[in-house]
Formats: structure tokens, sequence, C-alpha cells
């Protein structure tokens, strides 16, 4: 049987969720999503050609709030977590690429 | 090389805040210049457990924007998750909309030189979220702010349709205009509510075939003139490279560019590690909108005539040059005001005069929209009527009109007060027009006597009278006068 | 005292046979004795507990109109957001995250006057069948200290079955309530999605994840219901109570249903321990006793549950988990490189290797080239899971099933094989699938003495009827009356 995934996958994969794996880890995590990738494939045996993907169970829509200003927290709240801060503002290493996407 | 030709292609990617009160997804103001990280909340902080809730004005604004864009708006449409890790994104990722946006397939018109409009295309606008802002301090480290994150932005995506920096600028111009008439955007370029990415390549026709430039996308263009600019500058630098180096399309992936607004040159930025691979899905924390006829011919129902349509209708209705009727339509109080003493009876040519040289001429000033001069559309019809009328003169106009917004007196009050009314009794005229007669020998000789004289003591005579009654005489009745008597 | 029901409790404490300073200081007691061995809590809060009862003994005795949950002790999963003390899923990654605001259940708790002593341990961020992977502690099963209690809201049914407090909520996801609640021999109720308010819930798998009651019996289950259920509007998810009312379900709770039908699926229920199967059986023909109708039914589907679950589940999860990266609160690593090394290796050293993996897992299925064939094929699944439920409930009243194919297993037994550990979901999984209620309540015993639990599932939104059909067995029996023996350390 062909390999569902494999390290050089896995370590995309990890590299896109942000997850530094060791070397055993990668080799750990390879063969155990390929197992649980081969079961997954199960659901291949049902055909599903008019069938409509289901996201969500609730038959609702619309749900809105009106546009009113509620009281923000404060910054010591919002800042309290905060693992590093500078002033009032979150503190990260210097970003130096653009990774924004919006 | 001389036969080289080429043609230059854009498209535009550009993010509109709308001007809701709160966020999209919390009940956090929407306020620019707030000290840091002090307007938000565990929804907007993205922390452990929150859910959004969807603000319903933000929703009817971004549908009103794809009307007034001709796009199909469908009926339903949902909520998509896009993820990518940044500091200001702080739940990694950002709700918007994916596979089912809101509104596609529109147009807009944009003015191009000599009263001629070019159709651009839209392929879709959507709703989604923005992120915080990341300041990139002294030192080895950055800050970050969240005051910004969640507050609705609406993007809209055209076709690559314009082709100059001129045309890029004209659609940021009337969009602009667009969503400040529609009242969904403050639509501050200075304070980042319009943000803009245009995409540019080339399309090159040489002897040897036909040869299209990689696309590259700028980033960080906050003035129209930088857009322009960017645009023009980063067509010259693609047309170099392919001449220097012969690259095309196919050889070299898109690339991003910042805009370096001193030097005035576009710079390679540096690209993310991977490749994008935003991983979108229904965001299940949101449920889907479902339009209605009703709700949309209600929303519909809140548009309004739209600045270009109405410019365009001003030149040919009302006969205003483009330049005056573009003034007049630069922004929708300006707009509204001047149509209501249109209805009021006033002439739409006077009104504009009034408006375009006086009226603004004090909003500047006082900084203040038209409507804050506590003169009513009415009172400067009936200013306007005046004039029409002779009773005034077209110059003491606007001294009333300024008197108006200082007392906020009606005009023919203050035509009163300040002996502004012209003379037109001819009875009272003539003995004034015989005194200066009387009084000007010379110039009655040079006068009947015809020659090229003629004409500049008929001006000057006239002139003395003018005098004489301190300006308030009609010019046109003192002149027949005279041609009577001299005749 | 230890021994009442939560809903017998309140009645001592409103008729003033009892105060809830004395209730709390019994629990607090037994907490003392027994939690170095059970490892029920993440944390407690003795003094704030004792406050507050005591504020809620002054109140009653001022003759204040009292909330429906008045004095009593009750316990939380530790993935509901309180604004006292931690809230960490279990994990490292938040271990000393303090929510600046409570979950809307934690505020429903309070408004009904309830003793909130405790915190409970959890697999992280709910990801597991047993407890084991709590980044923060060991929880174990009441009833033999050498097995699991299930997961993952296994430190709430230990402390339910330990006498450790007098009812709690967890939450159920792909059966976290249900199935601890038959390895514990506790009552353990999913409601509809959509029947409780998630605001708070600190999210796994948001399409399925639904906050419901831990009790020792269907009435005390039947009264946190009440307290928790209803429309919230943090919540879009949440069902306008227009659309589903919110009934009294205490109310007609011992009336039995007339006529009831019942349908099984004997091929999948084949796929449980003979004992499972023997207790199950012996739970219908109670049922059948009292009149009801037994119909062989099949659901073609269910058996591709698992897979559909572990990709959705996953795939939410991914998203979900996406914030904790040492930026703005939790786990930071030191002396990061650059600020992508912040999010990696933050990352890297406070999750786990289950939750790893499950990011992992849903990372693949959503990212490019690989949609279509997992995610969007479990969704398609999903649909036609649902559409056996809606078909099997047009010919019956309710769906009863095994909780788990096994009772409660060792420690350790399946900590290395994570695909044999989903197996053991194979029964409550659907039920989230479909958004469907199911409850679980303890209907016998194997011959290890270990707890075995009868699932029932009806439509979404009835629950009211849900809880008078487990009622029906439970007036009955007496497996809920029985008892873990406990030893202190
Ligand atoms: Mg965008
Ligand atoms: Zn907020």
């Amino acid at each position: 049987m062909a390999r569902r995934i494999d390290q050089q996958q896995v370590r995309k994969v990890a590299k896109l969720s942000r997850l530094d794996l060791t070397d055993h880890e990668l080799e750990e995590f390879t063969s155990q999503l390929g197992a649980i990738l081969e079961y997954v494939e199960k659901m291949n045996k049902l055909n599903t050609d008019n069938v409509e993907p289901l996201a969500h169970c609730l038959p609702v829509s619309n749900v809105f709030r009106e546009d009113c200003v509620k009281e923000s927290i404060g910054t010591e709240r919002a800042l309290a977590n905060a693992p590093e801060r500078d002033e009032s503002f979150f503190k990260v290493p210097k970003i130096l690429d653009d990774g924004s996407g919006a | 090389m001389a036969d080289l030709k080429y043609k230059v292609i854009v498209g535009l990617e550009i993010h509109v805040q709308l001007c809701t009160k709160s966020k999209m997804f919390c009940g956090c103001a929407v306020e620019f210049g707030a000290e840091p990280n002090s307007r938000v909340c565990p929804v907007c902080l993205g922390m452990p457990g929150v859910l959004p809730v969807m603000n319903k004005q933000a929703f009817e604004y971004a549908v009103m924007v794809g009307l007034a864009l001709n796009c199909r708006i469908p009926m339903f449409t949902k909520w998509d998750r896009k993820s990518y890790y940044y500091p200001d994104l702080p739940k990694n990722y950002q709700i918007s909309q994916y596979d089912l946006p809101l509104s596609e397939n529109g147009y807009i018109e944009i003015p191009l030189e000599s009263s001629q409009t070019k159709r651009i295309g839209i392929i879709r606008a959507h709703l989604e979220e923005d992120a915080g802002k990341n300041l990139h301090a002294t030192g080895n480290f950055s800050q970050v702010d969240l005051n910004r994150t969640g507050t609705p932005l609406l993007e809209i995506v055209t076709e690559p349709d314009m082709n100059s920096g001129a045309e890029v600028r004209a659609l940021a111009v009337e969009l602009q205009r667009m969503v400040r008439f529609l009242g969904v955007s403050e639509a501050d370029m200075q304070k980042g509510h319009m943000r803009f990415e245009p995409n540019i390549n080339l399309i090159i026709t040489r002897g040897d075939g036909e040869f299209r430039t990689p696309i590259t996308e700028i980033k960080n263009l906050n003035s129209f003139r930088a857009l322009e600019r960017s645009v023009n500058y980063e067509a010259q630098r693609q047309l170099d490279e392919f001449i220097e180096t012969g690259i095309v399309m196919e050889m070299g992936n898109k690339t991003t560019r910042g805009w370096d607004d001193e030097k005035e040159v576009t710079v390679l930025q540096r690209e993310k590690e991977e490749a994008h691979d935003y991983r979108y899905f229904p965001d299940p924390d949101l449920v889907p909108v479902e339009l209605t006829q009703q709700w949309l011919d209600e929303i519909k129902s809140r548009l309004c005539e739209l600045p270009l349509k109405k410019q365009m209708r001003y030149v040919q209705e009302y006969c205003l040059s483009d330049y005056d009727a573009g003034v007049l339509t630069a922004d929708r109080s300006t707009a509204d005001f001047f149509d209501e003493a249109v209805k009021a009876g006033g002439e739409p040519k006077r009104l504009c005069n009034l408006i375009t040289q006086t009226g603004l001429k004090i909003t500047k000033e006082k900084n203040c929209s038209i409507n804050d001069l506590s003169v009513t559309p009415q009172s400067l019809a009936d200013l306007a009527k005046m004039v029409e009328d002779s009773i005034i003169s077209a110059g003491s106009a606007a001294t009333i009109f300024e008197a108006m917004v200082e007392t906020g007196k009606e005009p023919d009050v203050l035509a009163q007060e300040l002996n502004l009314i012209q003379k037109s009794d001819a009875g009272e005229l003539e003995k004034i027009v015989d005194t200066v007669l009387m009084e000007n020998p010379q110039a009655v000789e040079d006068v009947t006597s015809g020659g090229k004289k003629e004409k500049k003591a008929m001006g000057f005579l006239l002139g003395q009278v003018m005098q004489k009654t301190k300006g308030q005489a009609n010019p046109k009745v003192v002149s027949e006068i005279l041609a009577k008597k001299l005749g | 005292m230890e021994e009442l029901s939560a809903l017998e409790l309140r009645d001592q404490i409103a008729a003033g046979k009892i105060s809830s300073v004395e209730a709390t200081k019994a629990v607090f007691e037994r907490i003392r004795k027994f939690e170095p061995v059970i490892g029920a809590y993440i944390s407690t809060h003795e003094d704030r507990a004792l406050e507050f009862a005591a504020d809620v003994d002054r109140r009653i005795a001022a003759g204040e109109k009292m909330g429906q949950l008045a004095g009593v002790p009750v316990a939380i999963k530790d993935n509901m957001c309180t604004t006292f003390g931690a809230t960490t899923c279990a994990s490292k990654i938040l271990e000393n995250f303090h929510a600046p605001y409570n979950a809307t259940v934690v505020e429903k708790l309070l408004a009904a006057d309830a003793v909130i002593i405790g915190k409970a341990n959890m697999d992280e961020f709910a990801m597991g069948s047993s407890t084991e992977n709590s980044g923060l502690k060991q929880t174990v099963n009441p009833w033999d200290t050498t097995r699991v209690p299930g997961g993952s809201s296994g430190g709430a049914t230990a402390a339910v079955a330990g006498r450790l407090c007098f009812a709690a909520l967890g939450s159920d996801t792909g059966g976290s309530i249900r199935q601890p609640a038959s390895f514990c021999g506790v009552v353990g109720l999913k409601p509809t999605y959509g029947r409780v308010s998630r605001y708070g819930l600190v999210a796994y798998g948001s399409s399925l994840d639904q906050i419901g009651p831990i009790t020792r019996n269907v009435a005390d289950t039947a009264l946190l219901l009440n307290v928790i259920a209803g429309h919230d509007p943090a919540d879009s998810t949440s069902v306008d109570e227009t659309k589903a009312p919110v009934s009294v379900y205490l109310q007609n709770l011992d009336k039995p249903i007339d006529g009831l039908r019942i349908a099984i699926v004997p091929q999948f229920n084949a796929g449980a321990e003979e004992q499972v199967q023997k207790a199950l059986n012996e739970a219908i023909s109670v049922y059948k006793n009292l009149g009801a109708e037994i119909i062989e039914i099949e659901m073609p589907h269910l058996d591709y549950a698992i897979a559909a679950y572990y990709v959705i589940a996953t795939a939410e999860a991914s998203s979900n988990l996406a914030r904790y990266d040492g930026v703005h609160y939790g786990h930071r690593t030191e002396n990061p490189r650059d600020y992508v090394e912040v999010y990696t290796k933050s990352r890297a050293e406070a999750f786990g290797q289950e939750v790893k993996r499950r990011i992992m897992l849903g990372t693949y299925a959503l990212s490019s080239g690989y949609y279509d064939a997992y995610y969007l094929k479990a969704l398609k699944v999903r649909n036609l899971i649902r559409g056996d439920f809606t078909a099997a409930f047009e010919k019956c009243d309710c769906v009863m099933m095994p909780v788990a194919p096994t009772t409660a297993f060792k420690i350790g037994e399946k900590v290395n094989d994570p695909l044999q550990m989903y197996l053991s979901d194979i029964y409550t999984i659907s039920a989230n699938l479909a958004g469907i209620p199911g409850i679980s309540i303890p209907c016998g015993m194997d011959d290890k003495g270990l707890p075995i639990g009868l699932q029932i599932m009806v439509p979404a939104f009835v629950e009211e009827k849900l809880l008078r059909i487990a009622r029906m067995f439970e007036a009955q029996t007496d497996w809920h009356m029985k008892k873990p023996p406990m030893n202190e350390k």
C-alpha cells in the first residue's frame, strides 16, 4: 500500500501548524498520521456524489447584533496575560517580513 | 528596440473600512487614535472560548456598496476562516469570505480626462475583519496594538482593466467619493480607511512576439499620489527589467514590492518562508446570511444617486462645466445642498457659483460642511433669485452670502440692511445720468462724435453713474438710459 | 450528607436543614481525603466557595428568592472560562491563563446560586478519551484506580462518582461527557447542539462541542440542564427559544412515555464487548417489560462516523488552537530567535503529543490539495450520518446503543496507539455529528465490578422526552445507586 503521508509532507504540515518537531516526533507522526489517514480513507467506500456537505447541523441563519458600542475591558486587563509587554503594547521580537494577508 | 510597444495592465485589491460604531464581531468601539489596546475585549483579543456575533450594520453597508458597484448580490452568503500566523491577528485566522462572497460580477464607471468615462470590472466585494497593527519600534522588537482588530473591512477586487497610473488614481478617487456618498465609510486615506494594492504587469509587443512581464503587487500606499506614482514607476521598472533580462511571467512568481514614499521607488519585499496556504473553511462559529427580496429592496432604497452620475447630470441638465460639477459632487452634503437649492427655485448656474466660489471658501475656512453654515438651501435659492431678478448685483450676492453665514438672517433682510439693493427706478436714475452728462462734456463729446474713443467714454460715464449711486444702480438700466440720451 | 443528590441537597438547604457552608465544608473534607488518589481537580477554590456558600446561607435566612441550585457545591471542567482562578484546558500553554470573563454557563450557575468549588481535570483541550492526555495531572477511575476515568471530561465524572462534588458540567465533542460517565457509573448528558451556550467554552471542534450536566441521577441532570439551557446572544449558534423552547425538565420527569418505540442497531452493537452487549440487552428488556416496542434497524453510515469525526473535529481544532501562539497570552518560549520562533517553539514546548497530532491531522485535511479528499468528503459523510438518524426517528422515539465498546480500560493501555483510542468513541461520535442529544445512564456492571452505561439518543431539542425515557429505566433499577469503593491514600 502506498504511504499516505511522507516525512516531507509532515514537515510541511508542521510548518503550516507552527510546530517545531523533533526528529523523533517527525518519524512518529509520519507513521501515526499515515495509519489514521488510511483508516479515514474508508470514507471513500461511500458514494457521496449527490450529497451536500454538512458543515453545521443547525437550521439557523441571520444571527446579528445591532451596531452598539459596548465598553471595552481596558488596556490593563487586555495585557494582564501578555507574556511580554512594552508600555501599552504586546511585545514580540522584531517583525521583518510582511506576513499580513488581509 | 524602436518597434517595442507595451500596455500597462493593472488590477486593484482595495480594502475599505466601514464606518460602523462598533466592530464587526464584538461591541468594541471603532476609534482611530485611542490609547493602544484600549478598544479591545475578549472577543477581538481572540481569547480562549470567545465567539463572534455579526454586526448587522456592517453587513448592510457592504451590500450597499455591492449594489452601488452594480454587483450581483447572492441571496445566500457565509463566513470562512482564512488561516495565517501574524502577531496582529490574535486568532491567527481572519474571518472572511471565500467561495460565496456577498457580491460579485459588477463594475464601476470612472471619469477620465475630457468628460469620458471608462468601465472597470469588479470581480467581487466581500466582508472581512481587519487585523491590528504591528509597530516596528526602535530596538530589536515590535509592538502590537489590537485596537483596529475586528474593524469591518470591505475587500473589493477589480478586474485588471486599468492601463495607467492615472486610471488607477481615477478609480481610487471615484471609489472614495462613492463610499462617502453612500455614508458607509469615512474613506480617509490618512487614517488607513482605504488601502490599495495594485497588481501590475505589462504586455509587451516586439518584433519577435508578445510578452507578459511577471505580476508585482505593491503595498504600503497611503495616498492617491503614491498610488499613481507607484504604478507608473513600476510599469517603467518592469519595462527596463524586461529589456535588460527578458524575464516574462512564465519564468517568475508574483512578487510583492513596497512603495518607498521618500525615494519614490518600489522595493522588493521579503517574502514569507512558505507559500501561502490559507486553508479556508466555513467558520463553524457563525451562521450564514440569507437575504430576502424584501430586505434587499429595503437596503436598495437606502442608496442615493451616485456621484459620477450626478456629476454628469449637472453637466447635461444645468450646463455646468465638468469642473464645477465635479466640485459640487466631491461630497454628498454639498451635492445634496445644491440639489435642494435647485429644487427651491434657484437658478443652477447661479447657485453653483455661489456655492463653489463663496460657500466652499467659507466651509474650508471653518473646516465644516455646508450644512453647518446655518444657511438653508431655500435661503440660498432666494439669494440666487435676487441676482437673477437684478435686485442685487452678483458681487453683492457674495457679500450677502457671507453675511447670512455670520448673522443667520435672510438675504432680503440683509440686502436692505447692507444697502445693497440695486436702483432700477428709471426716473431717479435719469436725474443722476443728467448730472453726470453735465459734469463730463468731454466724454459726451467723445461718445456723440463716434470714433475710437466712443466705447471707452461710454464706460467712463457708466462708471461715474455707478460711483454716484455707490454701486447700487442697475448697470443694465443705466446703459439703456445712456444709450437713449446719447444715441 | 454526601449521598444526597444535588436536588435533595438543594431542598434541604432551602428548608434550613443543612447549610450550604456545611455542605461545602463536607465536600472539601472529602477532597482532602480522596483527591490525592483520584486527581479529579486541576484547581479548587475553597475560600471563594465558602464565602459564596455563606452568602447563600445569609440570603436564604433573609428569605430572599434563591436560584435553582442555591448552595449546591458543583464542579466544572477546566475548559470553561472563569474570572476566578486559571482556565487551563489541562494544557501547559494555558497553565497561567486567567480569563477576564466568565463563560455563559458559569454566569448561569452563579445566577442559580450554585457554589462552584473547582475546575476539573480533562484531556488537554478535550482531546482524548481517557484524561491521560492532561498536560497537568492524572485522574484515575474511582471504581478502580488502575483504570482511566474515561475522557475527556474524566475529572468531572470522577469527581461526581467519588462524591467530590454534587454535580458537574462537562463538555462533549465526540462523547466526552457520555463515555466517562459510563466509565465512572454516573449520568451524563450531551444536549442538542445549540441548546447550551458555548460562549466561554474553550473551543475544540466548534460545530460539535456542547456543554452538558454530569450527575448522580437523571433528576439532577434535568435540574442542571434547566439552569444552563437557553439562548445566548453571545453565541450565534445557540438556538432561539421561540424555535426550541426550554421546558421545565423536572416537571414531567416521572411520567413514563406511553407506547415508547425504541430502535436498536444489532449489527452495529455487535462491535461492543460481550458484557457490554449483555448489559444493553438487559436494559432493553427492562423497557420491554414497561411496554416499549423494540425495533431493529440499520444505520449503514454509522461505521464511518469515526473517520468523518476525526477529520472535521481536527480541522476545526487546527484553526481553533492557532491562537495559542505565545504572543498575547499563554506560554512563551524563552529567548526566541525571531517572532516565528515565538510560535513554533512555544507551541512545541507547551502542547502535548495528542494535541500536536490532531493539529497536524486537521491542518493536513484543510491544506491545499487535500481539502476535497478529506474535509469536504467528511462533511458529506456527516450529512449521510445525520440522514441515518432522520430516517430512524421516523420509526422510533429513540435509538439505544452502548456508550462505549468496553468498560474503563487500564491506564496506559491505549496511549501508544492513537487510532485504537479513537475507535473507542465509535458509539458516541455520531450524536455529535448529527447534532442530537444523547445521554449515558448506568445500566450494569461487568465481572470486574466496573460500570457500564446505556446510551439513549433522541431527535434534536427533545431533551424533555430523553430525560423521561432515561428516568423510566432509573426508576426500575438501582445501578445509579452503586458507589465506587473509595480508599484514602
Ligand atoms: Mg482580504
Ligand atoms: Zn472587542
